[in-house]
């Protein structure tokens, strides 16, 4: 049921995009991942899957940068926890910041865990790994309401 | 270990926490573990009342592990009440329990349950279970206790 849940990654930096697509591929995560470049487009795409066919393309995880323009990524995940349709979608803040004031408030606003980027490929391809087995393998979604 | 590293269990039956437990071992999960037996006995542990009034012996958990079904308040009234308590509404919450639900995964999730996973009763999906927790909760993800550290302000409790 988990195998093919899509994976929105809200991330600015085209190098961590790359470098994030080529860990989920290495750890072989078939899972759809889409992309939005800051926290305006993250929303716009969580509000147009609203609209469409009940589950169709409605990201059950979300890997959220903080650091973003236009919307930061705590109030994307502020916003999103406000949607009674996204309460129960998995977002993980995966972040560079290791501020603790930002790890209370993510968790705070419903973040379901806190990140931090990994600097190697052999550690971000263990997160990746990680990724897997935790919540596609084990965890249950709450399906789409 | 420091006393942030201590995973709080909410279960009632005997016979899971046996065998998490011994799962946990396995994982090497080192980790201090405190056992609660319903949702009463976390609440009062979670609010440092009645026997739970030393902080230095039941310190704030780094992890809360949950069953849904116990006796009493549920473990979704736990979850909740966690969520409106000020002080430890950060606390990551692991939902453990043989219900799958559907409307149980959602409420879970709803109510800001951090994951959700179900328990199925042969010990290898237990140890599974712990060696994902250590891999995943205890190693790479960052949570508000564990960052205490970092602060300037710890509560001394000597």
């Amino acid at each position: 049921m988990t195998e093919s849940v899509p994976i929105l990654l809200v991330e600015d930096n085209e190098d961590d995009v790359f470098f994030m697509r080529r860990a989920l591929t290495a750890a072989s995560i078939s899972n759809p991942v889409f992309v939005a470049e800051d926290g305006q487009k993250a929303i716009a795409y969580l509000v147009g899957t609203a609209s469409r066919v009940e589950g169709d393309n409605c990201p059950s995880l979300i890997l959220l940068d903080l650091k973003l323009p236009v919307t930061k990524g705590l109030d994307v995940l502020a916003w999103l926890r406000q949607q009674p349709h996204l309460r129960g979608t998995v977002v993980l803040i995966l972040t560079s910041s290791n501020e603790p004031s930002d790890i209370r408030e993510a968790y705070r606003l419903g973040a379901n865990s806190y990140l931090v980027k990994p600097t190697t490929t052999e550690r971000l391809n263990e997160l990746a790994k990680a990724l897997k087995n935790f919540w596609l393998e084990f965890n249950s979604f709450a399906p789409g309401s | 270990m420091s006393a942030t590293s201590v995973i709080l269990v909410v279960e009632d039956r005997e016979d899971d926490i046996i065998l998490l437990r011994k799962a946990l071992s396995v994982a090497a999960v080192n980790n201090p573990l405190h056992f609660v037996r319903n949702g009463e006995e976390a609440l009062a542990y979670l609010s440092g009342e009645g026997k739970y009034a030393r902080r230095d012996e039941f310190p704030l958990p780094l992890l809360i592990l949950l069953d849904l079904k116990l006796p009493g308040l549920s473990g979704f009234d736990v979850l909740a009440w966690i969520r409106q308590q000020e002080g430890i509404r950060a606390l990551p919450v692991v939902v453990l329990t043989s219900s799958d639900q559907l409307s149980d995964v959602n409420r879970a999730y709803e109510l800001g349950a951090n994951s959700f996973f179900v328990k199925e009763f042969d010990f290898q999906n237990f140890v599974d279970v712990a060696k994902l927790l250590e891999r995943y909760w205890l190693k790479m993800v960052k949570t508000p206790q564990s960052s205490r550290n970092n602060t300037s302000k710890p509560t001394r409790q000597d």
